[in-house]
């Protein structure tokens, strides 16, 4: 209510960048549901708290030089975020990680940090594809491999999607390279109503798909959509996503790792 | 008997709600224990957002405390917005603590803190959410007792059907005891009765549940008695007496999501004795006690080392009156230096001082704007409520603001005070010509900037003005058009006065859940019923289903919403928190009515002799201000990861 002045720093000589490292680190369990500026002003935190030398921004207010690659939708859980952080001075990338970690909530947890020379490929170019795992509760195994299947017998499957700018059509099918289908089968019980997803029941279809990065990019819920429209699968209970892995897409369908040649 | 996690059913749902993030919890700093492991369970609930909720001191403090405690776990709750409340009674899923996702209705315990009585529905909802009666006379040993705290306890008497007590004043030692009360017994063990009686017998502690009320032929009120010889006359607040001893939040609660003030918070001090008649906050906290200058400087190094923030809040009625401020921001903007760390200082004091103060923290920095608070347009009516402030300070202050590098000035108002004429109001919008001509002379620029923010008027009770008759929405309405056509007078400084402003619905509904008795009960429960959430936000309020159900509910009880509201008092009617002991004693206050009405001001107790409030005697305290002629220290930098 009352009012509040605030202290704004002038144009002060922000230390420079002399270093950079790059940090994959995961967002587990409940945590999935943290959208990125969430995660964002939480890392902003968190280097403060670790004591990181972060280098800032200059003028009035500094922001920390953290630069981010393709963050997991809310909702979607992952292995697999990336980030690089600018430093004022080199640090060990193991001990940063550590640190790091240590001042992060549980469930963003930091996994690896590797340096990264100055003038080094970007992180974004060391991307094009991601792997996500769908996890479809109360989906039989076989009603799922019959979906994907008629999905990867069409050329193309445009679905809608809300934008920033208004609706704009994705194509699933173009931007899925592989899509493979696991599980156990189980007795679906359609109609019933209240269907609660109890965790002791194993998981009943999994679903694993590379899908290349385009813009708008293909999300989870992109390719749920689209099995929709070409089987109408309509998952009992929301199906839980996750992100497995991001980088570089091979002839085989493969992605090599961004931190592959990177670590020390 | 353990207590299962509500969370694998609330996950499915939460991908269908906005901001799932604010059910989650998992905050940096939060706690989570082994719930067979303690013997006393608490659940703190915010009823509203948890936007807004989270940053709440008040819970902050609370949690972080009892979770102190070996044998006792607390866990925070907050309101769910209709569309996860829609998904949870679909799904049959119950109201929820977001540390470990247990159902609110296991709970030994809810404590609930009201920072204003528009928050009343949301407590019904999540009454109702949990399975628990909103009735407490329906409740069963198997029910948390559910207690009230917060600034709205001290008239707790429209909620009293719902909670089964009330807390008075400072919580910090109150939840302690009564926490040592539960240890003796909970009401599974001892029954809710016993336990209902243990509880009024715990200082600061009321039952409701424990006194009769009854009403004369006018409608008014007899007499309030109580009908146990376990439940005392009279219930006198709670007052935390040394700050320093208590200083927290050490570990301030970090959330994942975006909420309202995202900073590490210090109370610098408690309690207001400048003595602005409309002020419940000030009169219900005094006297002031300061916190030291050394355990401000050890909370701030503290809780920015545990949670990362950028900004620091120094925290309290009014910042600038610490004795000694100056030496606090001058310690801490010397020891941030170069960190990218903020200051921040709630004060609308109207003087030189303050922009000092403003200028200090914004060392170096850009100075935006500005904020001070005369509250009343005339000087007549700021005399009426006691803000001492000429029309020449203001003027002299907000020159000097300008003259100093400050482009914008906010300044404060209210609009429906006790014996306010039109010209009261209209005199505002000549100050603010005078605003904007004095600053565009100091600086030499055309775009300085006059934002003029004004709310409508609500007689509180422990005030001077608990006797003040409310001004009617219309009344209020009108008189603030009439403002902004005499701003647009005159187009060329017009053009750089912004206005803003609630209408006055609200503040009425406010009015009758603030000096409300037990009758008004039926109303929120009616307006519950329909519908009724989240009624501080103007996009969910309805005043309409408020005085709908007023109207249904007030006159067959012999009442109507007039009669709490825009009807003035008299000395003999008692009121409704007659009871409730806030320590200023009541002949003083009526006086200081009086003094109101005949335009007489008062000083602040800190700068000139006691007038004899009451306060201190009656709960045992004294004023605690320094100077202490201590300074701040500076501390050796956080150390770096990588050494
Ligand atoms: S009793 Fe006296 S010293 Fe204490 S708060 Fe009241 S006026 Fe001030």
């Amino acid at each position: 209510m009352a009012g509040t002045v605030e202290r704004g720093v002038a144009a002060n000589p922000a230390p420079p960048t002399v270093a950079r490292v790059r940090v994959r680190f995961a967002k587990r369990g409940r945590l999935r549901f943290a959208s990125h500026r969430d995660l964002a002003r939480a890392f902003e935190r968190a280097v403060r708290r670790a004591g990181v030398p972060v280098s800032h921004s200059h003028g009035f207010s500094p922001h920390p030089r953290l630069s981010w690659v393709s963050a997991a939708p809310t909702g979607v859980a992952s292995e697999a975020e990336y980030l690089e952080i600018g430093l004022t001075r080199p640090v060990p990338a193991a001990e940063l990680a550590a640190a790091l970690d240590a001042a992060l909530p549980d469930g963003v947890d930091v996994l690896e940090a590797v340096p990264s020379a100055l003038g080094a490929t970007s992180l974004a170019d060391l991307i094009d594809a991601n792997r996500w795992r769908l996890t479809l509760p109360g989906v039989d195994r076989a009603v799922l491999v019959e979906a994907v299947d008629r999905l990867m017998a069409t050329e193309s499957l445009t679905v809608e999607r809300a934008t920033k700018n208004g609706r704009r059509p994705v194509d699933v099918r173009a931007a899925l390279v592989t899509a493979e289908v696991d599980g156990h089968p189980v007795d679906l019980q359609p109609g019933v109503d209240g269907v609660d997803w109890r965790p002791e029941e194993p998981p009943c279809a999994i679903l694993t798909a590379v899908v290349r990065q385009m813009t708008p990019a293909v999300r989870p819920d992109d390719v749920l959509a689209a099995l929709q429209a070409v089987a109408d699968l309509r998952p009992p209970v929301p199906p839980m996503a996750t992100r497995l892995a991001q980088g570089l897409l091979d002839d085989r369908g493969n992605l090599a790792d961004p931190f592959g040649t990177a670590r020390v | 008997m353990s207590v299962q996690s509500v969370f694998p059913a609330l996950e499915s749902l939460l991908p269908r709600v906005a901001k799932p993030v604010q059910y989650i919890g998992g905050e940096l700093n939060s706690t989570v224990k082994d719930w067979d492991a303690v013997n006393v369970h608490w659940a703190l609930m915010y009823p509203d957002a948890y936007e807004v909720g989270l940053p709440n001191q008040g819970v902050m403090i609370l949690y972080e405390l009892l979770n102190e405690q070996p044998d006792v776990l607390a866990e925070r709750a907050y309101a769910v917005w209709p569309d996860l409340e829609a998904l949870m009674r679909e799904h049959r899923v119950p109201h929820f603590t977001v540390d470990s996702h247990r159902p609110l209705g296991a709970f030994d315990v809810i404590g609930v803190s009201f920072a204003t009585e528009l928050g009343y529905t949301n407590l019904l909802t999540a009454l109702d959410l949990a399975g628990i009666p909103l009735l407490a006379a329906e409740r069963t040993d198997e029910h948390p007792i559910v207690l009230a705290g917060g600034h709205a306890a001290f008239n707790p008497e429209p909620i009293a059907d719902f909670v089964d007590a009330a807390v008075l004043g400072d919580g910090e030692q109150a939840v302690l005891d009564i926490t040592a009360v539960l240890r003796r017994g909970t009401q599974r063990e001892v029954g809710r009765s016993e336990l209902l009686k243990r509880l009024a017998e715990t200082e600061g502690v009321y039952v409701p549940s424990l006194y009769d009320v009854r009403y004369g032929d006018g409608g008014g009120i007899e007499s309030v008695t109580p009908n146990d010889p376990r439940a005392p006359k009279r219930v006198t607040k709670r007052t935390t007496v040394d700050l320093d001893e208590w200083p927290y939040p050490k570990q301030p609660l970090v959330p994942l999501a975006e909420t309202v003030h995202e900073r590490m918070s210090v109370e610098i001090f408690r309690g207001c004795t400048r003595g602005c008649r409309f002020c419940q906050a000030g009169m219900i906290t005094r006297p002031v006690r300061e916190r030291s200058l050394q355990g401000i400087g050890e909370m701030v190094e503290r809780g920015l080392q545990a949670s990362g923030f950028t900004e620091v809040g120094l925290l309290s009625l009014s910042s600038a009156d610490h004795s000694e401020i100056a030496e606090i921001t001058k310690g801490l903007a010397d020891r941030y230096e170069g960190t990218n760390t903020t200051l921040s200082l709630p004060s609308t004091r109207v003087d030189a001082f303050n922009i000092d103060l403003a200028n200090e923290i914004s060392r170096n920095g850009r100075r935006s704007g500005l904020t001070f608070a005369p509250e009343g347009g005339s000087e007549r009516i700021r005399r009426v409520i006691n803000k001492m402030v000429s029309e020449e300070d203001l003027i002299r202050t907000v020159s000097a603001a300008f003259a100093q590098g400050w482009r914008q000035v906010k300044l404060y108002f209210m609009c429906g005070l006790p014996t306010e004429t039109d010209e009261d109001v209209l005199e505002i919008a000549g100050m603010a010509h005078r605003v904007i001509k004095a600053g565009r002379e100091a600086s030499g620029r055309n775009d300085v900037r006059c934002t003029i923010s004004i709310g409508g008027f609500v007689p509180k009770p422990h005030t001077p003005f608990q006797w003040a008759a409310q001004a009617d929405p219309d009344t209020i309405d009108g008189r603030l058009r009439k403002l902004r056509a005499a701003i647009n007078s005159d187009r060329r400084l017009g053009r750089n006065i912004g206005m803003r402003y609630h209408d006055g619905q609200p503040s009425l509904i406010e009015g009758l859940l603030s000096r409300g008795d037990r009758r008004v009960g039926r109303v929120i429960e009616r307006v519950w019923r329909e519908g009724g959430r989240f009624d501080g936000w103007s996009e969910h309020f309805s005043y309409q289903r408020w005085t709908e159900a007023a109207a249904a509910e007030l006159p067959p009880q012999g009442v109507d919403i007039d009669w709490f509201t825009t009807r003035e008092r008299t000395r003999e009617e008692v009121l409704p928190w007659a009871h409730l002991d806030s320590g200023l004693d009541p002949d003083w206050l009526w006086d200081d009515w009086q003094d109101a009405l005949d335009s007489r001001e008062q000083d602040d107790c800190r700068w000139t002799p006691c007038f004899d409030c009451g306060v201190c005697p009656a709960t045992g305290t004294d004023i605690q201000i320094g100077p202490t002629g201590a300074t701040l220290i500076p501390l050796t930098p956080v150390p770096a990861a990588g050494g």
